[in-house]
């Protein structure tokens, strides 16, 4: 048993909703207990999502518990093929059908019979892995699985004429997918690389047969999508490129990788001219770092919390791109270790591996850095300790689905990615002021009220009743029932008092 | 789907397939209702996961709960069950120093047969906190129970021991439900008006102040969902309960202390006044509302309630979804119910037990509602298709008891109303390419 507040990385059943509910038409039934459907919750209310989240639940109660679900998920498979007809039905065991060892697998075969749609079992160990492996998992599982499909049928394509990619891993509730997926379309756009396929959002199963005839995949996440690169670079010898086009300097090199993979396979490109011209004159982003403004930010001392993806990246951007210097900068995805620190050696002071949330709150307060670049609990612990913070990484919440663009990605993420750096470090000129004169004072001038007159009579339990009123509307309650008491000419205001008041005067 | 007739309301029941918050979501409210308290959810990350996404922010402010997280060593029972929580229950104990600490069981130690009424008397009497089990699981429960099954337990740790002799006039009475509270306050003053002494609340502020419960004593249910906790009251502390609507809406409140009063012999007074005067300042909100029709998709089990209320301001109710229906404990609620719609002329609504969200959301394509009352998963889709919401969450955490908070209540359902109608000379209704 672990004593544990809070978590990083969600259960494992969350990863293959989150890839499942990615595609078009496919439908996931969690084989779990009332309640546990939060995820749709999540993909509503964060994504503001305007279609029901093709997520039901093979509910397991009382009965399930004493006879096993028996009919019960093979019929639930089956009205879900009849009311929906989905391409596919994904069986999504939790923590409770992991220890219940029913023969999930029998009931997805005697399903599949009955069924239209094709269906899977996914094989996730909720014991075992993260939200995060699961969802890189998952979509290997239905890749491979329509891949062997194809193969039987013989109908797997041959390449594109033109060099083409397969984007792999842009998931629902992604921190920015959406928008770096529409940068890295426009990168590959003025690369002349045509996009063959992006998987799974908004993909169609049905497509995935053609996968192969992209000339490469691009992996743009460590956290999904490697797997299924892996899978496709064995069975069909298709190369692929993971370095994240995040930040001047990564993008620039992920661009001549991709320069270097498909003139090995035939075409002949040379993007050397173009990485200039973006570096030096449409993005913004190293101009800015180049601009007086910006040597304010130099030997700052910041540090990095996220994802491996993100934290990796932004902690070379910090270092390399704006001169700033990385006290420690860390990461939640334990497993991935290895890789993390070979990735930002040399651009930090110390590297920290923990899920322990508490431990980096510590760490933090210890370290008082002029600005954090974390997750939405980096955002609260600096907060707390009054230090800015800039989100990086999953998790999040509803803010990090901003309606406007804002990919991290590609050379506009540069411009993002800039922006919220430099706003999050105090001002310049402010700070020097700051500095000089000992900080604003207002506290003089606020604390000159705006004064009801000569105050009424409070008892005791009316004073005590009102200290216990939000302080943001504690004011106008205590203005509404003073005016009240005296229009009705009572000179002690008790806690009758002020009821009737809230009834009297409400709003 | 099986149909049971009763009187005039007619009893549905469906399959079940429906969204609602898992009940170890309590510890939410609880844990802040109750100061010197620490809730323990013994599970695994799916509840973890659960709990920090559905608190929101309140996570950040350290909360008096924690998981105590079940790895795969305590599934396969290679960990000790009684070593690892007492190992737990002591860096809770050195870190908060709470005066109880609650242990929340949830599907997992259910399967598992985790003893936890076994261990929790062993361990209390070693570390020296008091140990209160609730089972406020998944597989048995929806989202509201979950306090249910904790005030059950609270009810048995009452001391029933007075030190000072009762000198009320009347039988002591204590109230049932967690309130905030101010509203506590509020109901408190009401029946004081009428003469009664209100002795004790369960939960109190603190677990170290729980009220006495004698044998004998009168106990009443602030909530429509706290029919275990009545139960315990009544067969483990031999109190007599109150069977009373709940007091939700100026009608609701009325007849719950009228009801109360006529246990006392109290001739209550100005009580009819009193509604009249709170309806007349509701009218600016009712007039939105009078005439149209509301759709509850069942999730809190405070729908018998709401609709009973809404019926009375003039609404029809076309289905009222509930995840359980506990028919005694609800039988005067639903006698006011009927009650209500048969003064008010207006069409008997179907009570759908276990409800089924597919088929619902089918009848409500047919039926088109004015309001549908639902949980978050639904909201935005139905918003998306021109049809109106309200999120059934947000009456379980507002304050809607007694006269003084009815208006909160009527600010919640006009709310997307009075939205709407700002937002539909635009002449954009559905936003959603699919059916």
């Amino acid at each position: 048993m672990k004593l544990a507040y809070w978590m990083y990385a969600g259960p494992a059943h969350i990863g293959t909703l989150r890839v499942a509910s990615s595609f078009k038409n496919v439908h996931a039934i969690m084989h779990a207990p009332l309640g546990d459907d939060y995820f749709n919750v999540m993909r509503s209310m964060l994504e503001r999502d305007r279609d029901f989240t093709p997520v039901t639940a093979s509910v397991v109660d009382r009965h399930v518990l004493a006879r096993g679900s028996q009919e019960k998920v093979v019929e639930n498979i089956t009205r879900k093929d009849r009311e929906e007809k989905p391409d596919l039905v994904i069986l999504t065991p939790t923590c409770t059908s992991s220890i219940l060892q029913e023969d999930l697998q029998n009931f997805v075969s005697r399903a599949s019979i009955e069924t239209e749609a094709d269906v899977l079992l996914a094989d996730v160990n909720h014991y075992r892995v993260n939200e995060l492996q699961a969802s890189d998992r998952t979509l290997e599982q239905i890749v491979t699985f329509y891949m062997e499909k194809a193969k039987c049928n013989n109908i797997l394509t041959k390449k594109t004429i033109k060099p083409s990619v397969n984007i792999i891993g842009a998931v629902s509730l992604g921190f920015h997918n959406q928008h770096d997926i529409s940068e890295l379309k426009r990168l590959f756009q003025d690369l002349d690389i045509q996009i063959n396929q992006v998987i799974p959002e908004n993909a169609s199963v049905h497509d995935l047969k053609k996968l192969p005839s992209a000339w490469f995949n691009f992996v743009p996440y460590r956290e999904t999508g490697l797997m299924t690169a892996l899978y496709l670079k064995k069975e069909f010898n298709m190369p692929y490129i993971d370095i994240t086009p995040m930040g001047i300097v990564q993008t620039a090199t992920s661009i001549r990788s991709i320069e270097k993979l498909v003139n090995a396979l035939g075409a002949n490109v040379n993007y050397e001219k173009y990485i200039d011209e973006q570096t030096r004159f449409i993005s913004q982003s190293a101009w800015f770092s180049r601009s007086i403004d910006c040597q304010n930010l130099t030997g700052k001392k910041a540090i990095v919390f996220g994802d491996s993806t993100h934290a990796a990246a932004m902690t070379r951007i910090l270092h390399q791109e704006m001169g700033i210097h990385v006290a420690w900068c860390g990461t939640y995805c334990k497993y991935d270790e290895e890789w993390f620190r070979e990735q930002v050696k040399g651009f930090c002071d110390e590297v920290i591996i923990s899920d322990d949330h508490g431990l980096i709150g510590d760490l933090i307060a210890k370290t008082e850095p002029a600005a954090i670049f974390g997750t939405q609990m980096e955002r609260h612990i600096g907060k707390r300790l009054n230090i800015p913070c800039g989100v990086i990484s999953s998790p999040v919440h509803i803010q990090n689905f901003p309606l406007s663009y804002r990919p991290f990605l590609g050379y506009e993420g540069t411009n993002q990615i800039a922006d919220l750096v430099y706003n999050s470090f105090t001002l310049g000129m402010e700070d020097h002021l700051l500095e000089i004169f000992g900080g604003h004072d207002t506290t003089e001038a606020l604390s000159i009220g705006i004064s009801a007159g000569e105050s009424l009579n409070w008892s005791d339990e009316a004073q005590k009743e009102l200290s216990k009123i939000p302080g943001f509307v504690r004011g106008k309650v205590k203005r509404n029932t003073e005016k009240f008491a005296r229009d009705c000419s009572r000179n002690l205001i008790t806690l009758e008092v002020m009821y009737e008041a809230k009834e009297k005067i409400s709003s | 789907m099986s149909t049971v007739q009763s009187d005039a309301l007619t009893f549905e029941c469906e399959t079940g397939n429906y969204h609602t918050f898992c009940p170890i979501s309590c510890v939410s409210w609880l844990y802040q209702k109750i100061e010197d308290s620490f809730f323990l959810v013994i599970g695994t990350k799916t509840c973890g996961y659960f709990l920090q996404n559905a608190m929101g922010v309140m996570i950040f402010a350290e909360p008096r709960y924690a998981m105590a997280e079940l790895e795969e060593g305590d599934i396969s029972a290679k960990l000790n069950d009684y070593e690892e929580l007492r190992r737990l229950c002591l860096q809770i104990k050195k870190d908060r120093n709470p005066s109880v600490i609650f242990w929340i069981g949830t599907c997992t130690t259910e399967i598992i047969k985790m003893d936890l009424e076994g261990i929790a008397p062993k361990l209390e009497s070693e570390i020296r906190v008091p140990i209160v089990v609730a089972r406020a699981n998944g597989l048995d429960y929806a989202f509201t129970q979950g306090e249910d099954t904790v005030l059950a337990a609270m009810a048995q740790r009452c001391p029933s021991y007075q030190h000072v002799k009762n000198t009320d006039s009347h039988v002591p009475l204590v109230l049932f439900g967690s309130l905030p509270d101010p509203v506590v306050t509020q109901l408190t003053l009401e029946l004081k008006k009428q003469g009664i002494i209100v002795s004790g609340w369960l939960p109190s502020k603190r677990y170290t102040e729980l009220p006495v419960i004698q044998e004998g004593y009168y106990v009443a249910g602030v909530n429509p969902f706290l029919s275990r906790t009545a139960t315990t009251l009544m067969r483990r502390r031999k109190t007599k309960l109150i069977g009373a609507p709940f007091p939700i809406g100026p009608d609701g409140t009325r007849a719950w202390i009228e009801k109360i009063c006529s246990i006392f012999n109290i001739e209550p007074k100005g009580l009819a006044e009193r509604e009249k005067e709170i309806w007349e300042s509701l009218e600016d909100y009712i007039s939105l509302i009078r005439g149209k029709s509301v759709f509850f998709m069942g999730d809190n089990l405070l729908e018998v309630s709401l609709a009973r209320f809404l019926t009375r301001c003039g609404m029809t109710v076309y289905e009222i979804g509930i995840p359980y229906m506990d028919k005694r404990y609800q039988a005067a609620e639903l006698a006011l119910l009927k009650n209500t719609c048969d003064e008010m002329n207006i069409m008997m609504p179907t009570i759908v037990e276990k409800p089924d969200n597919y088929n619902q959301l089918d009848r409500i394509r047919d039926l088109k509602p004015d309001l549908v009352i639902t949980g978050m998963a639904h909201a935005n889709p139905l918003e998306a298709r021109g049809i109106n919401t309200k999120w059934s969450v947000e009456f379980t955490f507002a304050q809607i008891h007694g006269f003084t908070n009815a208006r909160d209540i009527l600010e919640l359902v006009t709310r997307p109303l009075r939205r709407n109608l700002s937002l539909s000379e635009l002449g954009w209704d559905v936003y959603s390419k699919q059916g």
